[in-house]
């Protein structure tokens, strides 16, 4: 048999282990300056973490050229395969809010790991954090030219050529902020390790770029699993420095009390947000009813539960630190008793006209599916959606405004998706202003985790919340129409609106501005505060009690 | 015949208003037509200035927003109006890193089957041993410096830009580690790979460059980082020692594989050079804080200038050490000092005059 060629040039080189123990040996203690901490934490380090992966970058370099040359002919390979041709509208309008939100978390993600080099201490990870810096710029960069593609090659472009001054405008987009500006600030350990990497990562990046790329697929999209599929083949590394970082902060017992806080808090706020916005779009972006197709609550059980909370959370128990199994039981029951994915679908779709994306109404395909897989559905959710079909046609009272029973929701003030479990709302004062929450949860990390002190001990380092942060806030009081011409949520004939509650594609049947005139939107939280004592306890009350859905 | 489907969702597959729209239209391009870096770039980090309608919403405890101009002390009338000339995002970067690490591995692949260590000359392997491997320190604290400062800029294209920049420096100083702990056990004498570290630490000749990176390395202000590193470390300390010694040297002492290396780190100076200067004409010219900018600027120039002036010549007697000269240390450093004059100048910052203007 023949020698192969490559035992014939094999020479002798280093072992990764040993090139990744030279890479560490390039830092070294400064002595001329004093490193300055640019980003404050309240957490201590006694050991530096190791590098689980060992990855260098003259080997990553050519892997990652090697994953983009494949992403960018099968994305070429879609258009020769007339991909657009057979995709579903419905699925491809929620890519323009989906989108729009996660290239700003991803770069936010590449800023971090400046945060996180600077305050880790040692060498050894660097590598492990700068490949991930990299890895960032490709995930927000690759998907900005996804949605350039989309731009190009889909029938209705409106949405796609606006994106990133919609994702800065949209009542719903504030809620990805809320995800990506957590990665960037405020205690630097509690932003880059716990939050993004412990939690987001970790736990997320499942639904976010397995479970939807897969729903994708079964919509006639290829592109979406092509791209993300190969997003999540970098996030293992990220997933490695995460843990690895995490083994090191609990090293410390000092620092137990604050990753304790801070596990519950980005749990639940990953849980609020990344639920309610994927778990929409999975369960009302498709078109594929199929009994065998997992639902959402399915696949959250199988990543989230299982996966994660059970083979990640759970162990780090052993080390002496609190888990809260109840928070991880109060989003499962949030997801599979309370209606969390199905409300939140709701609440979007009633805001269709401040959305800058189309909106399908559900049929008698999507009401069978959804009874099955989640008995009760049509009781709870049946009659609003016929209501949303009957009331998609121009001219019609936006559903929001029109007289279904359905009561505009409050806000949570901290993971901003509206109180929508309205026996949940929980009401609170913080530095004497009132507020309103979804949950205990989210009133806890206003107002105790995102502050000054937790538990007695200082926690000068962590962040606190900003911004004019409800999105009603800014337009309370406006007309509906002026809203919209306001945020440039209008085609460019000027009167023609970007978003649409149908998939019709003529202009007679699309929505113009005038359609939208003499609606005023209003603020609840506004409203509430504007309130006498014994009114607000009335309204808190009337609005726990929730509301009935009627047909028009 | 041509096939017709009933249902379609491809591009002009109906018109309707806007049904065309297919350019990404909330910014406007630098030239005639957008380029794909600007289209994947621009505006992907928001700015309460531009699009954020409800601001920032969560803000460190000091009320410092998640981005904020304060974290450097130049000002900009419109931050967003630069463009990074190497345009790279994603793709492209990884496309021309990609590219040197195949052209180190062939290069080196084929030296060591060649055997070509054997041809160095005994001096020149001292010289590789304790001084280049000493240099990959410095390169490597460049590339943590500049990681840093990634962070703070106020838009996304300067942020990648020095991001890139950093990737640049950090791969160079690991492409140097990796090549020398490749080549060690070639030698037929011992190859210390821990020499350079110890030099880095303790020789005289490195300790002036050592604080000057230490210097930049803790500026808390991410442009008088990337600034003070392109600008004035970059062309007066380590382009001086890779252009001015080792790319002069090393191949008259038998040794044709460590300018391959070498040179990537050059091709790289050369693009983060001209991105870092066209940042700082822009704000160096700025109609409302040119003056101010520029006034800042020169601070920074006299904090480092000198610093990396002490360095290079402190370097000095790294030129005599090989067994045949080729550019003097005099004629390297005047190239070197030449070269930081003519790009400061370039950018509109003039060291006419010394450091009272």
């Amino acid at each position: 048999m023949a020698t192969p060629l490559s035992k014939i040039t094999a020479q002798r080189g280093v072992s990764l282990a040993e090139a990744t123990r030279r890479i560490s040996d390039l830092g070294w203690l400064p002595t001329y300056a004093q490193q300055s901490l640019k980003y404050p934490t309240d957490y201590k380090f006694s050991k530096a973490p190791k590098d689980p992966m060992k990855q260098v970058l003259r080997s990553y370099f050519p892997m990652q050229e090697e994953k983009d040359n494949r992403v960018y002919g099968a994305l070429d390979a879609g258009l020769r395969g007339n991909m657009f041709r057979d995709v579903e509208p419905r699925w491809i309008e929620w890519m323009k809010l989906f989108l729009a939100i996660i290239p700003f978390p991803e770069i936010s993600a590449a800023r971090s790991m400046a945060i996180e080099a600077n305050v880790v201490p040692g060498h050894e990870l660097r590598t492990g954090y700068t490949l991930q810096m990299i890895d960032e710029m490709r995930h927000s960069t690759i998907q900005m030219n996804l949605k350039k593609w989309y731009m190009e090659n889909y029938i209705d472009p409106s949405g796609f050529d606006i994106t990133e001054e919609a994702f800065g405008k949209c009542y719903a987009t504030t809620i990805g902020r809320q995800f990506g500006e957590g990665f960037i600030t405020g205690d630097a350990i509690t932003a880059t390790n716990v939050y993004l990497q412990v939690v987001a990562e970790t736990a997320f990046t499942n639904t976010l770029f397995v479970a939807m790329p897969s729903e994708a697929a079964r919509n006639g999209d290829y592109a979406l699993p092509t791209v993300f599929l190969s997003v999540q083949s970098d996030e293992s590394r990220h997933i490695g420095n995460g843990h690895s970082t995490l083994m090191s902060v609990l090293n410390d017992p000092d620092n137990h009390q604050l990753l304790e806080r801070d596990i519950r808090y980005a749990f639940w706020q990953n849980h609020a947000i990344v639920d309610a916005a994927v778990g929409t779009i999975i369960e009302y972006g498709t078109k594929d009813r199929r009994k065998e197709r997992e639902s959402y609550a399915e696949l959250w059980q199988r990543w989230i539960f299982d996966d994660y909370y059970r083979s990640y959370l759970l162990p780090l128990e052993k080390y002496g630190l609190k888990i809260h199994h109840d928070d991880v039981q109060a989003a499962w029951d949030r997801i599979i008793k309370k209606d969390y994915v199905h409300l939140t679908a709701q609440f979007f779709a009633t805001g269709w006209p401040v959305n800058f994306w189309r909106i399908d109404s559900m049929d008698e395909r999507d009401f069978e599916w959804f009874e099955y897989k989640y008995p009760g559905w049509y009781n709870k959710f049946g009659v609003w959606w016929e209501n949303y079909r009957k009331l998609s046609e121009p001219g019609s009272t936006p559903i929001a405004f029109a007289d279904t029973g359905y009561v505009y929701p409050h806000r949570c003030w901290t993971c901003l998706v509206p109180c929508l479990i309205r026996e949940d709302m929980v009401v609170d004062e913080v530095d004497g202003q009132l507020y309103t929450y979804c949950s205990e949860q989210c009133r806890w990390t206003h107002k105790v985790a995102f502050a000054s002190e937790y538990e007695g001990r200082p926690t000068p380092a962590m962040g606190r919340f900003s911004g004019r942060r409800q999105w009603e806030e800014v337009y309370h009081g406006w007309d509906l129409a002026d809203i919209v011409k306001d945020l440039g949520f209008v085609r460019s004939d000027g009167k023609t609106l970007v978003p649409q509650p149908n998939l019709n594609f003529d202009d007679d049947k699309m929505w113009t501005l005038d359609h939208l005139r003499g609606y005023e939107l209003r603020s609840p939280l506004l409203d509430l505060r504007a309130m006498s004592p014994e009114k607000q306890t009335e309204h808190i009350e009337q609005y726990r009690k929730g509301f009935h859905i009627h047909k028009i | 015949m041509a096939i017709t489907y009933e249902r379609s969702a491809e591009a002009g597959a109906k018109k309707f208003a806007d049904w065309d729209s297919r350019k990404y239209k909330y910014y406007t391009p630098k030239g005639r037509r957008a380029t794909l870096y600007e289209d994947v770039t621009v505006d992907v980090q928001p700015d309460p200035a531009r699009y954020l309608l409800q601001n920032w919403i969560i803000s460190f405890a000091d009320g410092t927003p998640a981005y904020s101009p304060t974290r450097t002390h130049l000002q900009s009338s419109d931050w967003h109006e630069f463009r990074a000339p190497d345009e790279e995002w994603e793709r492209t970067h990884y496309q021309r890193q990609a590219g040197i690490e195949k052209m180190i591995h062939m290069a080196v692949a084929n030296g060591r089957a060649q055997k070509a260590v054997a041809g160095f000359d005994a001096d020149w392997v001292a010289i590789l041993q304790n001084h280049v491997s000493a240099s990959k320190h410095a390169e490597y604290g460049l590339g943590v410096a500049l990681m840093t400062a990634q962070r703070d800029g106020m838009t996304q294209m300067i942020n990648n830009t020095i991001l890139t920049n950093a990737s640049y420096k950090l791969r160079y100083a690991q492409d140097l580690t990796l090549y020398l702990a490749d080549i060690a056990p070639d030698f037929a004498k011992p190859f210390d790979e821990s020499a350079g570290k110890q030099h880095w630490m303790i020789d005289a000749v490195w300790q002036s460059t050592r604080e000057l990176i230490e210097k930049v390395m803790a500026a808390p202000d991410y442009l008088e980082q990337y600034f003070a590193i392109n600008m004035i470390i970059e062309p007066m300390v380590l382009e001086l020692f890779r252009s001015g010694f080792v790319m002069q040297v090393a191949a008259l002492h038998g040794d044709y594989m460590t300018p391959t290396v070498v040179s990537a780190a050059e091709s790289d100076t050369s693009r983060n050079l001209v991105n870092c200067a066209v940042l700082v004409q822009m704000l160096a010219s700025d109609p409302k804080f040119g003056a101010a900018n520029r006034k800042v600027l020169g601070e920074w120039v006299w904090r480092y200038l000198p610093l990396a002036q002490q360095a290079a010549h402190n370097l000095q007697p790294i030129w005599s050490l090989p067994h045949i000269k080729v550019l003097g240390f005099p004629e390297a450093m005047g190239q070197a000092e030449a070269h930081v004059h003519k790009v400061l100048d370039q950018v509109g910052i003039s060291l006419e005059g010394g450091k009272g203007q």
